[in-house]
């Protein structure tokens, strides 16, 4: 386990050394903040005490701002030949996938956290004070912690095929897009209708949808986690495969 | 046996890189991998850390196979790979903290070992700079000390000496050196004279084939090392014609009007020869070398022969 925190660590630390851990940050906030509270349709002009917006926009900035995050992870380590320093150290591929991934996972934490701001200005103005669906927030946070963290196993996934930045940012992009909504789109297909409902539940937008409406249903929480396993898993055989 | 490497086979799509090589190296020996480019010294080094899997043999690091104990085998490897990849945003000091932690290191022992590494190789007066700020010198030095850091019984050195200007390469070398003395050693080059300055064993590898394993002063004995005569003359041009009648005397090379090379098949003294050649025909020599004592007639006969 502790050669997953030194990784964990070292990855946070490249984040924080470059640009990228401000720029998703200050995106993600910036973005969010102008909907909520500026532009057309914004919390003060509905005047409703809710998060909607975050939780109809989040999964829209993450889809680009996430792939961002963990298209280095492992592209550069192939373009600078790290990789090879990194494989001949006594760590298992799997230490090094997990490490990079929970670096990643930390950093859409860590733009999350901050929209509880918002979220305690929405309490705060609230009539009276705290009118709030908690248990509907309380989901959607949940949900949008789901939808990031999947994102990101996908984006480290998407690394591990390419010494191309640019390559892992745009394959992960697609990726998660697909993921998230493609099997939705597919499901509305006239041709595929007698099977719509399961191809809606391969999508991550189904259980999203479900857990934001504030019931966090067993099987929700584990489809996101089998997505999370399976990107992993399969980063993880990339890296062997390397060996080949 | 420190390190074991038994009719090792690795294709590239359908390109044999190594056909069943076979070599060892005892403790505490600093053998030197001497080869042209491509010859499948860095293919037989990654393999020996668990980087690259092989076709079909045997790698064995202190008595533990490489494939199956891979993670306890690279306990005890220090490699430093050909291109020296470091992290570039990495301060010299985090880097090495990092790769100790790495492997296993931590606490008071971590940074007596950073502290000593560094000491070892050099690199105190950078230690607080940023990897990418330092010169190619100092790179080397780095990965060196990330190779050491965690104390390995086996290093594995690919072209350790590669790019550097020549006051580094002797620093590098006796470094090497010293290392030598508590470690087994393997490193690579397609430098004679550096495997010469370092090691005391060789391994000459070419198209994925061993040509020759042996101590290197046997080598420079062996009929490979026919001595070649390296001449300048002051005036252009001289006539070799009576040399023919000396039993030895192979050919002559013109490499320019004023310069020869005279190669012999055998331990054949031509300097007389030419002496007194010089004087029939008075045109001075300027110099005149006798380069038999060099690894570089052996590497040259055995590569370009293709065996011993």
């Amino acid at each position: 386990m502790s050669a997953v925190l030194t990784l964990f660590q070292k990855e946070v630390q490249s984040f924080f050394n470059g640009l990228i851990a401000y720029l998703v940050m200050a995106v993600f906030l910036i973005g969010i903040g102008l909907f909520f509270w500026l532009f057309p349709g914004n919390v003060l002009e509905t005047g409703a005490a809710q998060m909607d917006i975050l939780f109809e926009l989040g999964p829209w900035f993450f889809l680009f701002l996430i792939p961002a995050i963990t298209m280095r992870a492992f592209a550069e380590e192939y373009r600078n030949g790290t990789i090879e320093f990194l494989l001949t150290k006594p760590v298992t591929e799997w230490q090094i996938v997990l490490g990079k991934y929970f670096a990643a996972v930390f950093l859409v934490l860590f733009a999350l956290i901050p929209t509880l701001i918002y979220l305690i200005t929405i309490i705060l103005l609230g009539n009276p004070v705290g009118n709030i669906d908690t248990g509907a927030t309380i989901g959607a946070y949940i949900g949008l912690a789901g939808l990031g963290f999947s994102f990101a196993a996908i984006g480290i996934l998407a690394s591990t095929f390419t010494d191309n930045q640019i390559v892992a940012f745009i394959s992960a992009l697609f990726l998660c897009f697909f993921m998230y909504t493609g099997f939705e789109f597919l499901s509305d297909l006239e041709y595929l209708s007698s099977i719509n409902e399961q191809l809606s539940a391969i999508g991550m937008l189904a259980h999203y949808r479900s857990v934001s409406r504030g019931v966090v249903d067993i099987r929700d929480v584990f489809y996101f986690l089998t997505i999370i396993f399976i990107a992993l898993l399969l980063s993880q055989n990339r890296l062997k495969g390397k060996k080949k | 046996m420190s390190i074991l490497v038994k009719g090792l086979t690795k294709t590239y799509d359908g390109q044999k890189a190594l056909n069943n090589i076979s070599f060892e190296v005892k403790k505490g020996e600093i053998l030197g991998f001497l080869g042209p480019n491509g010859a499948g010294k860095t293919t037989t080094m990654k393999i020996l850390c668990g980087y690259l899997l092989p076709d079909s043999g045997i790698a064995e690091i202190s008595g533990l196979s490489v494939f199956e104990k891979s993670l306890e085998v690279r306990k005890k490897i220090g490699y430093m790979p050909e291109h020296n990849p470091l992290y570039l945003d990495l301060y010299v000091h985090e880097f090495l903290k990092f790769a100790g932690k790495l492997c296993g290191l931590k606490g008071n022992d971590l940074m007596t070992r950073i502290k000593s590494v560094i000491e070892l190789t050099g690199l105190g007066p950078e230690q607080h700079k940023k990897i990418a700020m330092l010169s190619k010198g100092y790179r080397q030095r780095t990965g060196l000390a990330q190779a050491i850091l965690h104390n390995p019984e086996v290093l594995i050195l690919d072209e350790p000496t590669t790019g550097l200007d020549p006051n580094q390469i002797l620093e590098i070398r006796s470094l090497i050196r010293d290392l030598g003395k508590e470690k087994t050693i393997l490193f690579s080059s397609h430098i004679l004279s550096e495997v010469e300055a370092i090691a005391e064993r060789v391994v000459i590898i070419n198209k994925g084939n061993i040509l020759a394993d042996d101590q290197i002063n046997h080598l420079k004995q062996s009929e490979n090392a026919s001595p070649i005569l390296i001449l300048h003359m002051e005036k252009p041009g001289f006539d070799f014609s009576s040399f023919a009648q000396i039993p030895g005397f192979d050919r002559v090379e013109q490499v320019n009007p004023f310069e020869f090379k005279l190669y012999t098949t055998g331990a054949v003294d031509l300097r007389k020869a030419v002496m007194e050649a010089s004087i029939q025909q008075d045109n001075p020599i300027r110099s005149m070398t006798l380069e038999s004592s060099s690894l570089e007639s052996v590497f040259r006969e055995i590569t370009q022969s293709g065996g011993k």
